[in-house]
């Protein structure tokens, strides 16, 4: 520590090359932040809450309905302790550009969801009026609906019984969700499902999908057989996987975003290192008559090659903590300029932790050959300039 | 040349607008630039003597090659990024345009936005066949195809984990209004039985479907009797006869039926029918305008993510590039001070830190192209589309792609560069022949 001093004016000895480096450390940082919440995003599905839920749909397709009469089968299923069901409706509200996802569900849906926080008020409300339906909080700041609003939901897939496809709602509740990474579910709206099923043209006694609640996490693929089973060599046969494994696997659908982000990271840490390692050769190359007096000094082989390895990484942990609190800048600036549409995770933990040691890493690697060379200088040549 | 700063402004101002004019150059732009260029430097004094100051810098190349290379792999890395990037938007708009044409026009039910969202009733088939602007067979009948998509469930061949098939009933006609659906492989499927034909894309997605192998969806076995190529979005897909497909899944009622158009006139017709009919509450499009809307919103986010990581890749490269040049200035300070006192005025020694980035640059955006051309071209993947199925598509590295990517390498390389040509301009020349 008392040599900090010493590394920080070392630093900062050629003022132009350092903030040259420092600023393209920044932008490295920066995008390795961006690019991590658009992976947190995508992968958000798997979390802790849902571990004992599990989602039963068509072993055909999502898009195949089940018959409502599973329910008490399912129900039955020794480890089931609560069943739920859901069905997507696929409506719009005024042009199809508002896109959100919209569900008619059971009753009791939102018991099994206890990470959606809502009033209980508005919940009864909710289960006491046939039409009301119950939304995100940021989508109702979105669209500007209040409670007891009508939303004309307007549906692409299933018409009203009289014949229109007008399905107007009453707002009486929204909710929120505590955990940052997953406001993105705020922007989906629920009505009742009974509804759903009385007033639609097409389909009668039909259900999207079950979500059962096990009564232990650990039972999950023999509740998953036993409820398979009920309906196997039907016309109806069923999947069931955990709602971690469920959601997952959608999102790998829409396109490997694991190996997109690491590619682009790959390209922009190597050239990365090879900036800042240029950078560190030159500061060494410059400085060798005065690493040759450090020696005379006194200072030992050990103590010069640490000096340049914290120098290293102090250059790249400056210029990467400020790609970092940039990032946090941003990100909340591109939600909102998205009207919500890209609702990225704020800064994680975990994301600080990974960026902390890649910066280390990286510092270590860039900072190790000068330093060795500074390391094994000879004094006498270093002073004469040999 | 005693207020540096002030120049420095203004050639950062002047750099913003020529950077926003040169993104929007067209080629030819480019070319008369550096036709004007290459004349200015071989036809004037001043020109001559930029060459000359500019073949002393990049001789000395080589002895700084550790340093060059970081503006060559920095500007590499993102035109690579970017090209790539861009070459997945490109690929996956074109496979899906590629899938329409004004020719042919599918009607859905009126406020759908896609096939799975639509439902056509069989009673109203026969009404649509009796339309104008339909063409007709030989035997004068008019040739639609009602078709049926179902998505099903497959094993993906890289991880075996379950995706969405597109899985389509198709009636005769149909073949004949996609005439680009050729078979490679075995024969066409037969009626009331179940057999199927896969798309070559679906056959390189999926687990399973090989020609003779049965596949199980749901609770029923069907028979792959054929594979077929069509280079646009069917080939994602596997197809059937409509009634077989009907009959397994249950489904009385169509999604859409797919229409051969008459003439250029056509389609006018048929829409000026379908909203005269009150019968009729259905929507027709061409099928390219069908696609091309399926297409916009991914191809639209992935062309915007492409470039904002590129413009954040290219401001680190930037700063790369200035670091480096900078480094070569201070280093050949001596050299340039020499220079300057025999008689090189500012412009060629400007010129000549000019050109001998550009020329790094323009090597750092050749290399970056070649690198995602190699690697990515052709390259497949599969993403969800509007119809909530997987469509295999290939990156697509085109020319303009590359040629945008050169444009900003030489963008990058124009930052990169002035601001240090300047300062060996500016060199004091008595203080830098003394440098050590």
């Amino acid at each position: 520590m008392k040599y900090f001093f010493l590394i920080w004016t070392a630093l900062f000895r050629s003022k132009t090359r350092t903030s040259l480096t420092l600023f393209s450390v920044v932008a490295a940082f920066l995008l390795f932040e961006l690019l991590d919440s658009v992976r947190v995003a995508f992968n958000s599905g798997g979390n802790v809450t849902g571990a004992d839920r599990m989602i039963v749909m068509s072993r055909l397709s999502i898009t195949q309905m089940l018959p409502y009469r599973l329910l008490p089968q399912v129900q039955a299923t020794p480890g089931v302790s609560r069943t739920e069901f859901a069905a997507w409706f696929g409506g719009i509200y005024q042009d199809p550009k508002n896109f959100f996802p919209n569900f008619s569900v059971s009753p009791g849906y939102f018991e099994m969801y206890p990470e959606y926080v809502i009033d209980p008020v508005q919940l009864e409300a909710w289960k006491a009026n046939r039409t009301g339906a119950i939304v995100g909080q940021s989508l109702a700041e979105r669209h500007g609906w209040k409670i007891g609003d009508t939303i004309p939901l307007e549906a692409t897939i299933f018409p009203n019984s009289d014949g229109t496809n007008n399905w107007p709602l009453t707002l009486v509740g929204t909710f929120r969700l505590a955990d940052e990474k997953r406001r993105g579910e705020e922007r989906q709206l629920y009505f009742h499902w009974e509804y759903f099923d009385e007033a639609n043209q097409y389909t009668n006694g039909l259900v999207g999908w079950y979500v059962v609640k096990l009564e232990s996490a650990n039972q999950a693929s023999r509740v998953a057989r036993a409820i398979d089973a009920i309906s196997l060599n039907s016309n109806h046969e069923t999947k069931t996987q955990t709602e971690q494994a469920f959601n997952q696997a959608f999102a790998r659908q829409l396109g490997d975003i694991g190996l997109i982000v690491t590619a682009i990271m790959a390209a922009v840490f190597f050239t990365l290192l090879l900036l800042t390692g240029n950078t560190m050769t030159q500061a060494v190359r410059e400085r060798i008559p005065e690493l040759a007096v450090l020696k005379t000094l006194g200072f030992t082989n050990g103590t010069v090659l640490t000096l340049l390895l914290v120098e290293s990484i102090l250059l790249i942990v400056l210029g990467g903590m400020i790609g970092l609190g940039l990032a946090a800048l941003v990100v909340p600036v591109i939600g909102a300029a998205s009207n919500g549409m890209i609702a990225l995770p704020g800064l994680q933990p975990e994301t600080w932790l990974l960026g902390l040691g890649l910066m280390v890493a990286i510092g270590i690697v860039v900072g190790a050959l000068p330093a060795r060379r500074a390391m094994r200088l000879r004094i006498v040549d270093a002073l004469a300039g040999r | 040349m005693n207020k540096p700063w002030l120049i420095n402004l203004v050639s950062l101002l002047a750099l913003v607008a020529g950077l926003a004019a040169w993104i929007y150059l067209p080629w030819y732009g480019v070319l008369v630039l550096a036709l004007l260029l290459a004349a200015w430097l071989l036809t004037t004094r001043t020109g001559r003597l930029s060459l000359a100051a500019a073949r002393i810098g990049v001789a000395s190349l080589p002895q700084r090659w550790g340093a060059s290379s970081v503006i060559i792999v920095g500007i590499a890395g993102v035109v690579g990024v970017l090209v790539a990037m861009l070459a997945m938007g490109a690929g996956f708009a074109a496979t899906l345009q590629q899938t329409g044409n004004d020719d042919t026009a599918i009607i859905l039910r009126g406020g759908s936005q896609a096939e799975t969202n639509s439902v056509i009733t069989r009673d109203q088939v026969p009404l649509l066949s009796t339309l104008p602007g339909l063409r007709k067979d030989a035997q004068g009948r008019a040739i639609i195809s009602p078709e049926l998509s179902q998505v099903v469930n497959l094993p993906t061949a890289s991880t075996g984990e379950d995706a969405n098939a597109q899985f389509r009933g198709v009636s005769e006609a149909a073949w004949s209004i996609r005439p680009k659906v050729q078979m490679v492989q075995g024969r066409k499927f037969e009626s009331g039985v179940r057999e199927l034909v896969v798309g070559q894309g679906a056959m390189g997605q999926y687990r399973g479907l090989d020609l003779g192998k049965t596949v199980k969806l749901g609770n029923q076995d069907w028979t792959v009797v054929g594979v077929f190529a069509s280079g646009d979005a069917h080939e994602s897909e596997l197809w059937t006869d409509i009634e077989t497909l009907s009959s397994a899944y249950e489904r009385r009622a169509y999604q859409s039926v797919t229409v051969a158009l008459d003439g250029a006139a056509g389609f006018e017709q048929l829409t000026a029918a379908l909203e005269a009919d009150p019968r009729l509450k259905l929507d027709a499009l061409t099928t390219r305008d069908y696609y091309t809307r399926q297409s916009t919103g991914l191809t639209t986010i992935i062309r915007i993510l492409g470039i904002v990581i590129g413009s954040i890749m290219a401001i680190g490269a930037v700063f790369g590039a200035l670091n480096t040049m900078y480094a070569a200035v201070a280093g050949r300070a001596r050299e340039i001070a020499t220079m300057r006192a025999i008689g090189f005025r500012g412009t060629p020694v400007v010129m000549a830190v000019m050109l001998e980035t550009m020329l790094l640059a323009l090597l750092g955006g050749l290399l970056g192209g070649l690198l995602a051309w190699l690697i990515f071209n052709g390259y497949s993947v599969a993403t969800l589309s509007a119809n909530f199925s997987q469509v295999v598509f290939q990156f697509k590295v085109s020319p303009e792609l590359l040629w945008t990517g050169l444009k900003w390498a030489l963008g990058i390389g124009l930052i990169g560069g002035l601001f240090p040509a300047l300062r060996a301009a500016r060199l004091p020349v008595t203080e830098a022949l003394r440098a050590t």
